[in-house]
């Protein structure tokens, strides 16, 4: 591990845009809204958390009533109530990703005809649920729209739960990419020109017999509504990526210390430096306490293990309990103490294995409840803050 | 749809899904160790191939032709491309084996748009070799939890879209295999944390109303041991008060406040995880089993992982 010495606080401090990234299970969502509300309450600014699927009760904390695409500003009497007095404002969002998709199709449509034909055609629904990482570009694709309409000084994303962690970095171009394929080309024009019909015969044929004409003629029919929105995808697409890439936009990579999240985290971090994308901060929580693994401590709870049953017997009258049950006691702590420092261990070598570069390293230690209000995210916060 | 449920254990189709983080892909392994353990002779596929199941049995990560691995076992990665050449080799005897290759990029092209064609692919190679009985047991490494509908009911999804074709007329033994509590069932694993359970009991409703397929068990996975019985907490809780540390202190010196916080924090991680667990339960049909299966503090991953898994599923389903 190494690391630079920047701080999260200037990070997000500088960015306008701070992306959470990592493996799934890690409190990645959590992260991002800590992260949020201490910007907002520490370092001022309108500062907005835009997040994918936040826990029914950290929803609730945030103000965020049901789905839908509405920004919703925490109210600052919930900040009051945790004894903090914000510098600025937060806002939180969820992601719908039909509404946003609907919305999307509305903007780019070249009439109302087209339009509509695209929302209620059958296929739409499944086709926005599924294709091309659907979920995953109209998340960047509404980051973008939340970006551009200049209300906010810092918006932290927490990304969606992808089947490969890096969809969402390629979902824009992906989508540039199928609207301009031949493919698309010679779907949905097989009779414009011959030499494209001949080229495309065999596909038809197994296509055709694999699907039914029918359906294949809805698809296609489909295809060729949305390819009247080409030019705006594609351009909308361009920019995304561009915002992405841009110095005021950085990426936090989200793990624990576990081995299997961690490898993945690390390939998430190389993978992001390959794109020229910036890692900003790497953030490690649930971290045992260190003194799981202090030989002093370890030596400590050999002697306790070791205690002779006059030592017991002493204790437990100078504590007023029955010696067999303190005994019993003393056996569970060293045990308990025993199977942690194994974890503590393990997870420090992976830890000191994990090549961080030139990101800021913050670890959050493991906190013994969950974290489901501001108080929680606040103080969740300021283990990020002081890393 | 046939006859009563029978045992997870005895179906030759195992679907095994959770949250992403939850060790889907662990319990996955865990439960074809145990199966082959038995001598049943297992297939045990990755869907999403990241190559974690083949992590799992600490072997190279297989390809699409299943490679024994162990006694009993053999481990696959889906392909959905490798499953439609195959399907198109025993289906249709179309001599599209050396040219398929741009083909199969455009067939993507139209199954990546196309609703439910890749999951069809996919389950349909499952359900293939069970039809077909090539193995015992079929152990799916599934899709995580936002996925696993849209795989578990795509044949429905092609019932409902295509009206004719060779895919249409493939989903009715599909859908045989799918909704037969005697062959196939859905297992999810979840941990006693507050998203996973509230996605398992969302999941549980979705399984219901939108696919066919039996949950046959929810697995508990990284449960941690209950410490101190209700006595024995508040003998800690003397042992922890200034006098109790000041009489340790002098037993095992000053570092044993640590130690002592150490098992303070066992405690209350346990104690949210059991709340969790409550609620877990109270979400789920009481008559589906829920699988119990321990934090393993010495290997977290890996073989020696996936053994242990495997013998604290058998103990759990009384094999």
């Amino acid at each position: 591990v190494s690391g630079s010495t920047g701080s999260l606080a200037q990070l997000l401090g500088s960015r306008e845009i701070v992306i959470a990234c990592g493996p799934g299970g890690v409190g990645k969502t959590t992260t991002a809204a800590a992260a949020a509300a201490m910007a907002a309450s520490r370092l001022g600014g309108d500062v907005l958390v835009l997040t994918v699927d936040p826990a029914r009760r950290l929803a609730d904390a945030l103000g965020l009533k049901g789905i839908g695409n509405d920004v919703t500003p925490v109210d600052p009497s919930i900040f009051e109530a945790a004894g903090v007095h914000p510098v600025g404002t937060l806002s939180a969002a969820m992601l719908d990703t039909k509404q946003s998709w609907d919305a999307l199709i509305e903007a780019h449509a070249p009439n109302a005809e087209t339009r509509d034909r695209i929302l209620t055609n059958p296929l739409y629904k499944n086709i926005t649920e599924r294709f091309v990482q659907s979920h995953d570009y109209i998340a960047m694709e509404r980051l973008y729209e939340l970006h551009s309409s200049g209300r906010w000084d810092l918006i932290v994303v927490d990304t969606p739960p992808t089947r490969n962690a890096l969809d969402f970095l390629d979902a824009p171009s992906r989508l540039a990419d199928f609207f301009s394929s031949r493919l698309l080309r010679w779907l949905i024009a097989p009779s414009r020109s011959t030499l494209l019909g001949m080229a495309s015969r065999p596909f038809t044929q197994v296509a055709d017999r694999i699907l039914g004409t029918q359906f294949l003629a809805d698809i296609t029919e489909f295809f060729m509504s949305l390819q009247s929105m080409y030019d705006g995808f594609v351009e909308r697409s361009e920019s995304v990526s561009r915002l992405l890439a841009d110095e005021r936009t950085s990426f936090i990579v989200v793990s624990s210390s576990e081995t299997v999240p961690l490898r993945e985290a690390e390939f998430f971090a190389t993978e992001l430096a390959r794109r020229n994308l910036d890692v900003g901060a790497v953030i490690l929580n649930k971290v045992l306490p260190e003194t799981l693994s202090d030989p002093a401590v370890a030596t400590a709870s050999r002697r306790l293990a070791e205690r002779s049953e006059a030592e017991t017997q002493a204790l437990a009258t100078r504590i007023g309990v029955e010696a067999a049950m303190l005994d019993r006691v003393l056996d569970t702590v060293v045990k308990s103490f025993d199977d942690y420092a194994v974890v503590a261990r393990r997870e420090e070598a992976s830890r000191e294995r994990f090549a961080v570069g030139e990101a800021t390293l913050v670890t959050v230690p493991q906190l013994d409840r969950d974290v489901h209000d501001l108080d929680g995210l606040l103080e969740l916060g300021g283990h990020l803050m002081g890393g | 749809v046939a006859g009563p449920s029978i045992p997870l254990a005895e179906r030759s189709l195992l679907f095994v899904t959770g949250k992403g983080g939850v060790g889907k892909t662990s319990i996955a392994a865990g439960l074809a160790q145990m199966l082959a353990a038995e001598g049943r002779s297992v297939l045990a596929c990755e869907v999403d191939a990241k190559g974690d199941l083949a992590a799992a049995f600490e072997v190279e990560a297989p390809g699409f032709k299943p490679a024994a691995i162990a006694e009993h076992l053999w481990l696959m990665s889906m392909d959905t491309e490798a499953s439609l050449r195959e399907y198109l080799r025993l289906n249709l005897k179309i001599p599209v084996v050396g040219r398929i290759g741009p083909l199969a990029k455009a067939f993507d092209f139209v199954a990546t748009a196309a609703p439910g064609v890749k999951e069809i692919l996919t389950v349909g190679k499952l359900c293939y070799e069970v039809r077909e009985r090539h193995y015992d047991t079929v152990v799916v490494d599934a899709s995580a939890t936002g996925h696993i509908i849209g795989q578990l009911a795509a044949p429905q999804a092609i019932n409902d879209l295509v009206k004719v074709g060779l895919i249409r007329s493939q989903t009715d033994w599909m859908l045989d295999i799918l909704s037969d509590p005697q062959r196939c069932g859905l297992v999810i694993v979840t941990t006693p944390e507050e998203m996973p359970v509230a996605e398992t009991v969302e999941l549980r409703h979705a399984v219901a109303t939108e696919t066919t397929v039996d949950l046959v068990a929810v697995v508990v996975n990284r449960v941690l041991p209950e410490r101190f019985s209700p006595r024995g907490e508040a003998v800690f809780a003397r042992l922890i008060s200034k006098e109790g540390s000041d009489g340790l202190r002098s037993i095992a010196g000053d570092e044993i406040g640590a130690v002592l916080a150490s098992a303070s924090l066992a405690t209350t991680l346990r104690r949210s995880r059991t709340q969790h667990l409550a609620t877990l339960r109270a979400g789920l049909d009481p008559t589906t089993p829920v699988l119990l299966v321990p934090y393993l503090f010495q290997r977290a991953d890996g073989l020696r992982a996936t053994h242990q898994l495997a013998e604290h599923l058998a103990e759990e389903l009384d094999r």
